[in-house]
């Protein structure tokens, strides 16, 4: 009993973090009708920039702020000078993200090396917490606690502000909305800034536990993708549900199955592509 | 125009033939790399061109085919022919099924499948370590025995001019794929489904017998490959290699029969060349990619060939 706790808590922080991936990636496809295949060196630059401003203010709060903020820069600079230009061509702008995976690759490679660097927990996060007889790191928590707060964040921007409401229109039907209106291309830009600081924010947030290392931007962009594939395109919902599923089945796979950990996700991915193509509560094409 | 082209293509292939005579052999093991890429790049430009599908898990079928016939090699076969055949059979079944799963969707979300799919592939190839090795791949695999065919492979001269025979069976399906009944109605099918399924086709059928054929031919510039290199690993089937043969197809120019001929020997010469000279290659590579992308987003194929043309006709 005491085991399948444990396991799924660790499964849902895991969940959590892969859904700070996962919504920025599916809201830009909302967008933008492109997949962003260097949202996982998104996730890697944060991280790399986290654990610098940690190692320097030792506050891991400011790390956090620092890498959203990093990431949010490159974000916009990407999108409003490069990604726009290739404006309707969308395999051309999914290329042109790839390129970005290998530059991002080798500055990181060039400014902080080859090993892998991890994040410490924060002190007030250390250690383990019981509850009703049941002992867990302390830090899985937090991990969900941040989830929670920015899949509320995420809901109440979509439903809630007047950005959110563009943002909206805006994916139902482009021409329409920037005929009555809406600044579609500031809207586009804003959403893919919020999803690359997104990316960094789990990127930090992980850090006490995944870190950083030359490599780790297609694993977690392999994860994300499955997520959305799961999940649905375009789907906050579908991220969030999507997310806590992966992580549980990564998890227990990696628990219970070890040299078939892969299989425990791409099998009932298989077998909801082969039923639901868009994904759980995506679209149908 | 038509002579003309026969002259290029004429100039094309003695080229190929007789470069090798003059050059070391480590540009010959260059050139060699860039049939392999030539191959590997048409096969996947069935996909991207002619049936308007991106993958971009193309490294599946290469994969796997160089695995087996790499894992065949070491257990003691010493037959090409039967490591070769159970390479092409394996990685066909691979198409076969993924064909299933993948061909139910489009556009971005096929990109993304085919992703997800053929990373399945490098993860067991990664973590399945008492048949691949692991990370460290298959290593020393001998150049195979031909066993009719009297020829060396251990001298790189004759195993250029093995993977040319191939190469040039290759270009040869394409040009008769895409000037036969089958390769029109598949560009019927990209330029408008709903069109060509009220004609009565059968557009899912058409679809997955090209994905098999582009995973066919996959395999052989698999099996070329690790019998060149001597050794195959994960990152054979990793998403760089699905990216990079992607790149090379749509930078060369997708739905042409040269283009990706272009991009493939383009991006090999390229990387040869950077790396040579810089520890930044891979910066540069992604500059190199960005830069392309924005400049010439229908490939650099069609426009040379436009200005050649109107300079040769002037």
């Amino acid at each position: 009993m005491n085991f399948w706790l444990v396991q799924a808590i660790n499964g849902i922080s895991y969940g959590m973090l892969l859904f700070l991936l996962a919504a920025g990636l599916s809201l830009v496809f909302g967008l933008m009708n492109i997949v962003n295949l260097a949202h996982g060196s998104y996730y890697m630059l944060g991280t790399y920039i986290g654990i610098t401003v940690y190692r320097y203010s030792q506050n891991f709060f400011l790390a956090v702020v620092g890498a959203a903020i990093g990431l949010a820069i490159v974000g916009v600079l990407m999108q409003r000078f490069i990604l726009r230009r290739l404006y309707g061509n969308h395999l051309g702008q999914v290329l042109l993200t790839f390129g970005f995976v290998f530059i991002i690759a080798d500055i990181s490679l060039l400014v902080w090396g080859g090993y892998a660097q991890n994040m410490p927990a924060p002190s007030f996060f250390k250690g383990a917490t019981t509850m009703g007889g049941v002992t867990f790191p302390t830090y899985r928590l937090l991990v969900i606690g941040v989830g929670l707060l920015v899949a509320l964040f995420l809901w109440w921007f979509q439903k809630g502000t007047k950005m959110g409401v563009a943002v909206r229109a805006a994916v139902d039907d482009e021409e329409m909305s920037q005929s009555i209106g809406i600044n579609v291309p500031l809207t586009t830009t804003v959403v893919f800034g919020i999803s690359t600081a997104l990316a960094a924010v789990g990127g930090v947030i992980g850090g006490p536990f995944i870190g950083a290392y030359p490599g780790v931007e297609h694993e977690v962009l392999l994860l994300a993708l499955v997520v959305v594939i799961i999940g649905g395109l375009g789907s906050l919902r579908g991220a969030f549900v999507g997310s806590i599923l992966v992580g549980l089945l990564d998890n227990f796979g990696k628990a219970l199955f070890p040299e078939l950990s892969l299989f425990t996700i791409f099998a009932p991915m298989a077998i909801i592509l082969a039923i639901r193509p868009s994904g759980l509560f995506g679209r149908a094409l | 125009m038509k002579p003309l082209k026969t002259v290029t293509t004429l100039v094309f292939f003695s080229l190929l033939v007789a470069l090798p005579i003059f050059l070391s052999s480590y540009y010959v093991g260059l050139m060699i790399l860039m049939l392999i890429f030539g191959i590997f790049a048409m096969s996947l430009n069935i996909l991207v061109g002619y049936c308007g599908l991106p993958s971009l898990g193309h490294a599946a079928c290469f994969g796997v085919a160089a695995y087996t016939s790499g894992f065949l090699a070491l257990k003691g076969v010493h037959n090409f022919w039967l490591e070769a055949a159970a390479g092409v059979i394996l990685s066909l079944v691979v198409a076969a099924i993924f064909g299933f799963l993948v061909l139910r969707t489009r556009g971005v979300y096929f990109l993304m499948i085919t992703l997800a799919l053929s990373q399945v592939l490098w993860g067991i190839a990664f973590k399945w370590t008492s048949v691949t090795h692991g990370d460290d791949g298959l290593s020393a695999i001998l150049r195979p025995d031909l066993v009719f065919i009297p020829l060396d492979l251990f001298n790189t001269t004759a195993y250029y001019y093995f993977a040319l025979f191939f190469f040039i069976i290759a270009t040869v399906a394409m040009l008769l794929v895409a000037q036969s009944p089958f390769g029109l109605t598949l560009k019927g099918i990209r330029d408008s489904e709903t069109r060509m399924r009220t004609l009565g086709y059968n557009a899912w059928i058409y679809q997955y017998v090209a994905f098999i054929l582009a995973g066919f031919f996959a395999s052989i510039a698999g099996i070329l490959s690790v019998y060149y290199h001597g050794y195959v690993g994960p990152s054979d089937l990793h998403i760089v290699t699905s990216a990079k043969v992607l790149l090379m197809v749509i930078l060369g120019g997708a739905g042409t029969l040269i283009g990706p001929i272009v991009g493939a020997f383009g991006i090999v010469l390229l990387e040869n060349f950077i790396s040579g000279y810089t520890e930044r290659w891979l910066l540069l590579l992604g500059l190199i990619y960005v830069l392309a992308i924005i400049f010439a987003p229908q490939g650099i194929y069609p426009p040379i060939k436009r200005k050649v043309y109107k300079w040769l006709t002037l």
